[in-house]
This record gives C-alpha cells, structure tokens and sequence, in this order.
C-alpha cells in the first residue's frame, strides 16, 4: 500500500532535481560563444539576415538560460505550461498590434 | 491529506534523506511536503515573471513600431553605442547568472561557502554591468543625446561634428524632421536601458539581503525556495538584457 502511494505521488517529483555544476559551466560557456558569435556577425554585412541572425541567436541565448539556468527543462508541467502561455500570449498581443498598425491608413510601413 | 500520503512521505523521509525529516521547521503547515511548498512558490515566481514579459513587453513592441517609422533616426542613432562596451555587458551579466546558478546548486548541495562565494561574485558583476552602464550613458550625456534634458540633435544634422562616429559609419546628414526623432530612439534607449538598470539594482538590493542571510546558515539548511526564486528574477534580468543588445546595439550597423 505504501508503494502503491508512492507511485501514485510520482507525477510531481519527490525530491527538488538538483542541476549539475557541469551543466552550468557548460551551457554559460555556450552562451559566452554565442555571445562572441552575435557579436562577430554584426561586422558582417548580411542585409536584412543581419536583424534575423542577431534575433535567432538572441532566442537561442534566452532559450538555453529559460531551459538550464532557470530549471524548466526539470520543472513541473504546471509551470511548463506557464512559462509557455507567457511566451504565447506575448506573441499573441505583438501580432495583434502590428496587425492594427499595418493596417492603418497611416502610411508608414 | 490522506493518512496514506503521510506514512507515505515519512517512509520516503527515512529511505532517501535523512536530513529533511517528516516536518523540518520551514515547511509550512498547510503543505503536504517541502517539495510542494517548494513548487507553489516557484510557480507564484513564475507568474510574476508573466507579469514582467509583459511590461517590457509594451517597450520592446514601441522599439519595433518606432524603429519602422523612424528608420533613419534610429539606424543613425543606435550609431551612438559602443559595441565594445555592450558586449563586455552582456559577457558581464551572463557570467554573473552563472554564478548565480552555481549558488542554487551550492544552496541544495549545502554547501555554506560556496553559496556564499558566489552569492558574493554575483554582486560584485551585477555593479560591474551598471558601472559599465553609467560609463555608456555619460558618454550620450557628453554628446548631447539624453532626451529631456540635455539634447541636441546637431550629431544628425551634421554627422561629421561627431568625427569618431562618422569616420566609422559615414552617416548621411538627416532632414530635421528625421533628425529630431533620434530623440526618440534615444528616449526609448534610456526607458529600456534604465528599466532594466532599475531591475538590477532592486536585484542586487536583494542579493545583499541574501548574502547576509546566507552567512547566518539561513539557505543550506535544505531551505531553497528563496535563493532558487531570486535567481530565476536574476535570469530573467539577464534574458531582458539578452534582447535587449541586438536590438539596441547590433542589428543597425550596416543599415
């Protein structure tokens, strides 16, 4: 019957997961990289790919510190879910702006 | 809740940690385990975290729409930054969630010092990246680009008064319309900048609290939730920033 409850217990964690130093090293290390890449590429002319190269690194960068550093990859999914529906609903309300402010007659864009 | 669970976590208390105990003093009575305890304030953090997206949310969406229709200006205006000083920064703020993420595992691990060590090296990058800040903003002060207060925008009607810019970029004199709108690129650089400059030395107040704590025992007695809380508003500061340099300081360049 214990067993059984403990089982039962499971889908939240018994114990808070402890992330390793090694990961921590490695994934700051990758982010110095990134940073020194991000940096390097600016002095590269890639027209428009400029913007998108910075932007995709720039994700990558705050995707690595959102997943290791700030522990969602071994989070709950309750807070899984959180930190996605932020990221959703951000993107949400910035398409809906821009599709106001394009669609304007304010001829801008 | 149930008697079950009860027998349940004591059994697990005696198994796999001895230290934790069935009711250690932090936990609070209306939790049924410290890891409960411990996911509810970190899923409050979280949430709060929400909140933040979305206040600087509303400055990065005013950066897009006015970097659209002021191009120039702030193509032209972003000229104005350091790229050395800005990636130090970012180099110095992503070492210190570094450390400060090596402070959470001290803290579970309990490890006093270590806990104290890093706690200690995050506070000394965090007014490192706001001297380095301070450095950046004298130097729009110096050139006329604080909006409000101490603004010209004679650097854009005639980029060749500033020779060090100009030699690099060879800007093209604006139309004193598009020349007076660099005030606001310059107005969205200082409420962006300044916004999370405001973060970090709330940050850092708190860490000085932390760091007096954590010299009294306070966090490596199994006790986490408020060091793993503050690094993930350290992280997220770190994150704000992350954006915040290529938008800022890299993707204008060639344009």
């Amino acid at each position: 019957m214990i067993e059984g409850t403990h089982e039962h217990k499971d889908e939240t964690e018994e114990q808070i997961h402890i992330v390793s130093p090694r990961i921590y090293i490695l994934i700051g290390a990758t982010l110095l990289i990134l940073t020194g890449t991000t940096a390097a590429v600016s002095f590269v002319e890639l027209g428009p790919f400029n913007v998108v190269v910075a932007l995709a690194i720039a994700v990558i960068k705050a995707m690595l510190v959102v997943l290791f550093f700030m522990h969602l990859r071994y989070s709950p999914r309750l807070t899984k879910l959180t930190a996605i529906s932020g990221i959703f609903i951000f993107l949400g309300l910035i398409s809906m702006t821009l599709a106001d402010y394009i669609s304007r007659a304010w001829g801008r864009w | 809740m149930s008697d079950s669970t009860t027998i349940a976590n004591a059994a697990v208390a005696e198994a796999g940690h001895p230290h934790h105990g069935e009711h250690p003093p932090f936990q609070r009575h209306h939790f049924e385990s410290v890891v409960q305890q411990f996911d509810a304030a970190n899923f409050a953090m979280w949430l709060f975290l929400l909140t933040e997206v979305m206040f600087f949310g509303g400055l990065f969406m005013s950066y897009l729409i006015m970097r659209n229709w002021y191009y120039p200006a702030f193509v032209e205006g972003s000229h104005f930054l350091s790229i050395f000083w800005g990636t130090s920064n970012t180099a110095v703020l992503i070492t210190s969630s570094f450390t400060v993420a090596m402070g959470v595992w001290c803290a579970e691990t309990r490890r006093k010092k270590g806990l104290i060590l890093c706690l200690i090296l995050t506070f000394i990058l965090g007014l490192m990246f706001l001297g380095i800040k301070g450095i950046e903003w004298h130097a729009e002060w110096v050139e006329y680009h604080v909006p409000g207060l101490h603004f010209s925008a004679e650097t854009f009607l005639n980029p060749a008064s500033a020779p060090e810019v100009y030699k690099e970029y060879h800007d093209k004199p604006l139309s004193l319309g598009m020349a007076n709108k660099t005030e606001l690129y310059f107005f969205l650089y200082f409420a962006m900048t300044g916004m999370h400059a405001l973060h970090m030395v709330v940050g850092i107040g708190i860490l000085a609290y932390i760091i007096f704590r954590a010299w009294a025992g306070a966090y490596t007695t199994g006790h986490v939730t408020f060091v793993e809380n503050f690094g993930l508003y350290w992280h997220f500061v770190d994150i704000i920033w992350i954006f915040l340099y290529p938008l800022l300081y890299l993707i204008s360049r060639h344009q």
